[in-house]
């Protein structure tokens, strides 16, 4: 039972980092028709940038990680604009092009970041000198069941659920929601309404960098580092729970990475007892996406962003 | 088919490439070595290979319209299945390549069927899902069988020794030749076929070839299998050329495959030829370009971006998106547009 | 520049796909009224349309509504012009409510609201509807009433009663009756007997072109010229 508990809760855990890097890829794809390669460099750009301020900033465990994590946030807001501004935008209506620029991106950028940074994961946070880098509320464990659980794994299921209320409630009560929203169904007849549905492209990408960069700020708790091939393993995962839940869904995209951390926990504890392999809750999720799409081309929910 | 005349260049090109291991000539930038030395011969070899697998790619994607990123599954499987059954079960390499052959077939086959019920976007990740379920199987080294982040050290003593060892490096690269036309031959017969025209029909519009009567899905699932084939003996080269290493599995992988076809120019017959190649030739001379200490000298913000190859060649690549859409092998048309346009502008005045 | 028009087309030329659908189609609306935009199916009635709100990419011609040249503008600035769209398959968005299906066309946060729900009292009880659940009839209804929420000067209206039941027809009708009091109306309607009823101007495409641009009695009610022109028999079936 507490095996169960565990699973259970780091399993959440982990389909609320693949929550964050799905629902802006969701609403992008929804929205534009763009598969986003270049999110894995949202991920990824923004964990650095988080450890970046570790590194520098000298103060409570607490204060840096919140410092980090805005830090993190805004510049994967800032990178998510700009790549839309510049390398998007001049493509409008051309969206294989659109797709083959993030693919360009994504390979230039995840690049970069090993040139810069080399290609061993970080301590994340990084706070030399210091007995915790952590706060330690995080790093203490709550029994329930049984189960001691790591607190940070709440910490990171708590971020998803705010931001599933938020983005939900930003759809349905505000304008650019209800554009997007509209966009997502028929962007063409959003525009002969006289709205230019260009300016929420550049809203949904800068959204859409700002909550990957904190899902890797995010993974850094939960893996307790950062690496330079974080992006692309976190982002594999985030197409898949795309995928099932139905693009431009935010509604579906939450349920399908539940769905997905949950099978992968699961699987990989089970059944790599049993067959002696680790691989097996990755595979599990691969046959897992394979399912669902031969049973419902379409995914789990409509079209229609929620 | 081609006139003779527009045959000459290709024919001549295939000479040059054939007698190629004689030439001790020395191509400074291009090439580190002479032409005939076992260094530049075994780039020149993969350069081959990767024209031969790009082209396979793009009868997927530049012909059918087929978006795929798990196109280096099949890759893979001519790397890592050779490799097991001649080290771990001690295989003769006979048996191991027909053992290929027929897995090369068999599984394009069965995974093809699957993801080809669905199409588009959705098609593109049932691929990138089997491509990764095959990456993970690798790394996880299931049974010892794979040698996870290791690879394999293969067992060379089933191969033939004209494959084995440095002096011989002019056999791959024959190898990788052959290799290189006969994927070049196979497939401009499958595009001239019947299948070919109902292929390019898919490409620019699926419905209009359910309308005249046709079902798309088994010509997509020929072109699916037949490309997975052909790439995966382009895998068995490079585990001769290279060795056994699991990058080949990666997405990343499969990504650069799509960089090439672009970068040649997609759809067209020697486009996805020359950018594979092209893209191979680059990456080495950007790999040494980087190594270099006037490279290394450099201030950070310019060396850190120099010495990494695939930074470079996805900006190049972006710029090709961006600038010359049809990729390298427009260059040509492009450079006679300019030329003319300049020439009716002299005329003019 | 003439403000006497209310749209003046000037050699439009598009290619759909590799068919050239329009070949240099030019003609005027003039201010106030209702002028009916007729053809056979597939002549281009819609893809006229569409290439004036720039929804589809003109390849020549132009464009100028109330005098200004608006053809190189993108959808959502001509439309800010003054124009009020009415689609062909209505679109609209089935995810939304009712509600929101008129405030997202709100333009400058003073719809007209009560000259709506007056037109359409339904759309008022089903504010909270999904525009997907609603019917046929009531989707029309939704789609003409995001036109007339806004005070166009023209309104670009694509077969507004195709599909309709007979009573929903004479709805359809009115409202159309009444809008033209207020905006300038370039209609297609297949329907003759509204057209007829609703248009005083007519303007006829053919072969790519216009091949009739004048009163719409006059042309109406002559059956041998409805027949050679239009391929249908005469109006008021
Ligand atoms: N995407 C497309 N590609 C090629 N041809 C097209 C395309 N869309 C429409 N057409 C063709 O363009 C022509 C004009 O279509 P359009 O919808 O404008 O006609 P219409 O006059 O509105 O017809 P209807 O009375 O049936 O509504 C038709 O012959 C149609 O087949
Ligand atoms: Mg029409």
């Amino acid at each position: 039972m507490s095996t169960l508990v565990l699973l259970t809760i780091t399993g959440l855990g982990l389909g609320a980092l693949y929550f964050l890097i799905a629902s802006g890829l969701s609403l992008i794809y929804g929205l534009m028709g763009v598969l986003n390669f270049a999110h894995g460099a949202f991920i990824t750009f923004g964990a650095y940038a988080a450890w970046w301020i570790t590194t520098h900033v000298e103060a409570s465990a607490e204060a840096e990680l919140i410092l980090a994590t805005a830090f993190g946030l805004v510049f994967g807001a800032v990178l998510g604009a700009l790549i839309e501004l510049v390398f998007i935008r001049p493509l409008y209506r051309r969206p294989i092009e659109q797709v083959l620029v993030t693919v360009g991106l994504a390979l230039a950028l995840g690049a970069l970041v090993f040139g810069i940074w080399g290609a061993d994961p970080k301590l994340f946070p990084d706070r030399p000198g210091e007995e915790i880098s952590l706060p330690s509320w995080m790093i203490d464990t709550t029994t329930i069941l049984g189960a001691r659980i790591p607190n940070d794994r709440f910490v990171e299921i708590a971020v998803a659920v705010v931001v599933l209320a938020g983005l939900t409630a930003f759809l349905r009560f505000t304008r650019i929601g209800l554009i997007i929203r509209a966009g997502v169904e028929n962007r063409s007849m959003v525009t002969a309404l006289g709205i230019d549905v260009r300016k929420t492209f550049t809203f949904v990408f800068a959204v859409g960098g700002a909550l990957a960069a904190l899902a890797g700020v995010l993974s850094g708790i939960y893996f307790s580092t950062v690496d330079p091939g974080r992006g692309t393993s976190l982002l594999i995962f985030a197409f898949i729970v795309v995928v099932i839940g139905g693009f431009g869904s935010i509604g579906g995209s939450a349920v399908a990475a539940v769905a997905v951390g949950l099978v992968q926990q699961y699987a990989n504890y089970y059944a790599a007892d049993w067959l002696d392999w680790s691989g097996a809750g990755d595979v599990a999720v691969m046959f897992l996406l394979a399912g669902v799409l031969l049973l419902r081309p379409e995914g789990l929910a409509p079209k229609v962003a929620h | 088919m081609m006139t003779p005349r527009r045959a000459v260049v290709p024919v001549l090109l295939l000479a040059l490439l054939i007698v190629l291991p004689f030439l001790s000539v020395d191509i400074p930038v291009l090439f580190g070595g002479p032409l005939d030395s076992p260094g530049t011969l075994n780039l020149l070899a993969l350069c081959l290979v990767f024209a031969g697998v790009a082209l396979s790619y793009d009868l997927l994607f530049g012909y059918t319209g087929l978006l795929s990123f798990g196109h280096a599954l099949y890759f893979a499987l001519g790397v890592y299945l050779p490799a097991i059954a001649v080290t771990e079960w001690e295989w003769s390499l006979p048996a191991a390549l027909a053992l290929l052959a027929v897995v090369a077939i068999a599984l394009p086959l069965v995974l093809g069927a699957v993801s080809l019920r669905v199409t588009g976007i959705a098609f593109a990740m049932v691929t990138l899902a089997f491509a990764q379920a095959g990456n993970v199987i690798v790394q996880t080294n299931p049974g010892g069988l794979t040698g996870g982040d290791e690879g394999i050290i293969l067992n060379f003593d089933p191969l033939p020794d004209f494959v084995v060892g440095i002096v011989n490096t002019k056999y791959l690269y024959w190898l990788a030749l052959g290799y290189a036309v006969a994927v070049f031959l196979i497939a401009r017969a499958a595009i001239g076929s019947s299948a070919g025209h109902v292929w390019r029909a898919i490409r620019d519009n699926e419905r209009r070839v359910e309308v005249i009567g046709l079902r798309p899905y088994p010509y997509k699932l020929l072109a699916f299998v037949l490309a997975s084939f052909l790439a995966a003996w382009g895998g068995f080269l490079w585990l001769l050329l290279i060795g056994v290493t699991p990058e080949v599995t990666t997405a990343t992988f499969t990504l650069t495959l799509l960089v090439m076809v672009v970068l040649g120019g997609t759809g067209t017959r020697f486009g996805a030829l020359v950018g594979g190649f092209a893209y191979t030739l680059l990456d080495n001379r950007l790999r040494n370009l980087a190594g270099e200490e006037r490279i290394q000298d450099l201030p950070d913000v310019l060396r850190v971006p120099l010495s990494e190859p695939l930074f470079l060649l996805g900006a190049l690549f972006v710029a090709i998106v961006f600038f010359a859409p049809g990729g390298i092998s427009s260059f040509p048309a492009r450079l006679r547009s300019l030329v003319y346009r300049r020439a009716a502008k002299e005329s003019a005045s | 520049m003439s403000t006497a028009t209310a749209l003046d087309v000037n050699d439009l030329h598009v290619y759909l796909g590799e068919s050239h659908v329009l070949q240099g189609v030019s003609f005027s609306v003039a201010k106030g009224g209702v002028t009916a935009l007729l053809g056979r199916n597939g002549v281009g009635k819609t893809t006229t349309l569409r290439a004036l709100m720039g929804l589809v990419p003109r390849s020549r011609g132009s464009v100028e509504v109330q005098g200004e040249n608006v053809t190189r503008l993108p959808t959502h600035a001509i439309v800010r012009r003054g124009i009020g769209y009415v689609p062909e398959d209505r679109d609209v968005f089935a995810g939304l409510t009712v509600e929101e299906n008129l405030r997202l066309s709100e333009r400058g946060g003073n719809g007209r609201y009560d000259l709506v729900y007056d037109l359409f009292p339904e759309l008022r009880e089903r504010g909270r509807q999904r525009a997907g659940t609603l019917s046929g009839g009531q989707q029309q209804m939704v789609a003409i009433a995001r036109a007339l929420l806004n005070d166009n000067d023209l309104l670009l209206i694509d077969e507004p009663t195709k599909g309709l039941a007979p009573l929903l027809v004479t709805e359809v009708a009115v409202a159309l009756e009444r809008a033209a009091e207020l905006s300038t109306i370039l209609l297609v309607e297949q329907n003759l007997g509204v057209a007829k009823r609703v248009a005083e101007h007519a303007v006829v495409l053919d072969g790519g072109r216009v091949v009739y641009e004048g009163a719409a009695g006059e042309l109406l009610s002559n059956p041998e010229r409805v027949r050679e022109l239009l391929g249908v028999g005469g109006a008021g079936h």
